[in-house]
């Protein structure tokens, strides 16, 4: 029981970090219908910019914020220089495009870095806490504190707000968005800085459980686009709910089956969900039209 | 004449012809070795353009496919004692089976969930070689016997330039019969629209499922040579990042043109080659193609340049 308790809390801790990965894919999802497969280079750049920065001397909490802001900045280059030229391309270069940032982002990266792993003090003492014979990291409170408040910032942003009922608009009809006058290109740049910051901060909380190097972003946006999708892509509850389910899935394979294909589980979900619920867990059902 | 305006006959004759006179011109082994690793991935490349230019559905996982003809013809003939010919051929049925099989589920897919699903095989397959140490060596790879062919054992680059070349050549010119087929205008009529193809009495799954398991037998054949032929592989063979190359070289060479597709390997693979002072950059150099491709070269090079020859001259 202990051991399935163990397995459960890693898994939520991981899973935390696949939410939010998988939050940032829909909401550039929903503002622009791409996919960016640059986002786990968005977490990339969270943990090492916060890494160098804090070893330049910058107070952690200072660096963790220039680091958001840093990551921010290049989400919305990569929309202002790439997506937006690219307007009425198809999907398959869509792709392509992302894709090619997250190789120069990474191939950046280890330049201006290096190619070591590097870690994080955790924020609150390294002391684990006893729950049921199980042990949970205090930094694992921090990944988990750190997602419910980006869930309940983003609800409250596009509920409540003017700009995040603009983004919602522009997600459900462009066209008609325009229309009424909302700038849909300042919509798409918001979304993109803003899924970047999102990523930034999931790789400032999770690197001093994970550490961080320049290439942890492939695997990651790998494992929350697998989130997103068997939440149903678009869907911001299906990515949370998609996000901790991978984690948990990840975390069982890895304790009870074989710790060297760890990786494989978010996979197998993928062909698994995409065979028998091709629009996932709870997304909606689109007919194509001719 | 008339034959030989024909892009099919035409362009098979241009690159026979570059491929007989390519040696003559090329100083060293050095460079024999980079127009060969050319042609290796040419070969994967033209398969890959049936599936994502003609028939226009997008694989991330391709480099899999190249990875297990590589492993097929390494471990085959080390584990099991069976001739590395045979090995060869067993690679790319065993391949084409698993194409068979994979193909039907995930071909139903389209956009980005084909290519995630693609993507996810592949990297099963990249799991799959780098874990079971006991039989591929693990992430340290393995090496490869010789290519032996009737007791002769093939080495040195002269003789696989010309292996290289021939299959690249029987490749090219099968390809150019599929498009020019009834299976070919099915898959272009499959890419412009399922519906109205399957409308029309296209059987859709029957084809999309054909053309990905003829390019994934492509792939499996390339990856086999290219294992004979470095005599040493590793698992990255079959990673993401190659899968990625692949895609890009059909895309930069141009979605739907075969020997555009050709063209892209040659750039893709012999740039990194010779622009080794900037080392360090290869990966961000990589990224920047791509997404500068994409942007402005949407319909990739050679057709571009087509298009602004016939635009000077009318």
């Amino acid at each position: 029981m202990s051991e399935f308790l163990q397995f459960l809390f890693s898994g939520i801790t991981i899973g935390a970090v696949y939410a939010m990965v998988a939050l940032g894919f829909t909401i550039i999802y929903s503002a622009s219908d791409v996919i960016n497969f640059a986002q786990g280079e968005f977490v990339m750049l969270g943990g090492m910019c916060t890494v160098f920065l804090a070893a330049a001397g910058v107070p952690l909490p200072i660096a963790a914020l220039l680091a958001i802001v840093i990551t921010a900045g290049v989400g919305a280059a990569l929309c202002k220089l790439a997506i937006e030229q690219a307007r009425g391309a198809s999907v398959v270069a869509l792709i392509i495009i992302t894709i090619g940032a997250s190789v120069f982002l990474r191939g950046i990266a280890q330049v201006v870095f290096d190619k070591q792993l590097h870690r994080l003090p955790a924020f609150s003492g390294e002391q684990p806490i006893l729950i049921g014979g199980a042990t949970l990291l205090p930094q694992s409170l921090w990944v988990l504190g750190g997602a419910g408040v980006i869930v309940i910032a983003l609800h409250r942003f596009f509920r409540r707000t003017l700009f995040g009922k603009a983004i919602l608009a522009a997600a459900q009809n462009r066209q008609a968005a325009r229309l009424v006058g909302i700038n849909i290109n300042l919509v798409m740049l918001s979304s993109f800085a803003l899924s970047a910051a999102i990523g930034a901060l999931a790789g400032i909380l999770v690197t001093p459980i994970t550490l961080t190097s320049y290439d942890v972003g492939t695997m990651l946006a790998l494992k929350g686009f697998a989130a997103a999708m068997l939440g149903g892509m678009g869907n911001p509850v299906g990515a949370i709910v998609g996000g901790l389910l991978v984690g948990v899935a990840e975390a069982m394979g890895a304790g009870y089956i074989s710790s060297d294909y760890k990786d494989a589980a978010a996979f197998l979900i993928i062909l698994a969900v995409l065979s028998f619920l091709p629009q996932g867990l709870l997304g909606a059902r689109i007919r194509e039209r001719v | 004449m008339a034959a030989l305006r024909q892009p099919r006959t035409g362009g098979l004759l241009v690159l026979a012809a570059i491929i007989a006179v390519l040696p003559f011109l090329l100083p060293n082994a050095y460079y024999f070795d980079v127009v060969i690793l050319v042609g290796i991935n040419a070969l994967v490349v033209v398969g890959l353009n049936l599936l994502i230019g003609y028939a226009g559905q997008i694989s991330l996982g391709h480099a899999g496919f190249f990875g297990l003809g590589a492993y097929a013809s390494a471990v085959l003939p080390a584990r099991f004692d069976i001739p590395p010919l045979a090995a060869l051929v067993l690679g790319a049925i065993g391949v084409g089976l698993l194409a068979v099989v994979i193909g039907r589920p995930i071909l139903r897919l389209k956009g980005h969930y084909l290519a995630v699903a693609t993507l996810g095989m592949g990297l099963l397959i990249f799991m799959l070689l780098s874990n079971e140490q006991d039989l591929t060596g693990g992430p340290d790879g393995m090496a490869v016997q010789r290519l032996t062919i009737l007791g002769y054992k093939l080495h040195g680059v002269h003789t696989w330039y010309w292996i290289v070349g021939g299959a690249l050549l029987t490749g090219t010119w099968l390809a150019l019969n599929l498009i020019d087929s009834p299976t070919g205008r099915a898959l272009r009529a499959l890419h412009d629209s399922e519906i109205a193809a399957q409308v029309n009495g296209v059987d859709v799954v029957r084809h999309k499922l054909t053309v990905f398991v003829i390019s994934a037998v492509f792939a499996s054949l390339a990856g086999s040579l290219s294992a004979h032929y470095s005599g040493f592989i590793t698992p990255n063979s079959a990673g993401f990042l190659h899968s990625i190359e692949l895609v890009t070289m059909v895309v930069l060479g141009g979605m739907g043109s075969t020997f555009g597709g050709i063209v892209g390997a040659a750039v893709l693979t012999a740039l990194p080659q010779f622009l080794t002072v900037f080392h360090e950059y290869e990966h961000a150099a990589l990224g920047l193609i791509m997404m500068v491709c994409m942007i402005y070269l949407r319909d990739g090079l050679l057709p571009s340049l087509r298009q602004r020859l016939h635009w000077r001259r009318s």
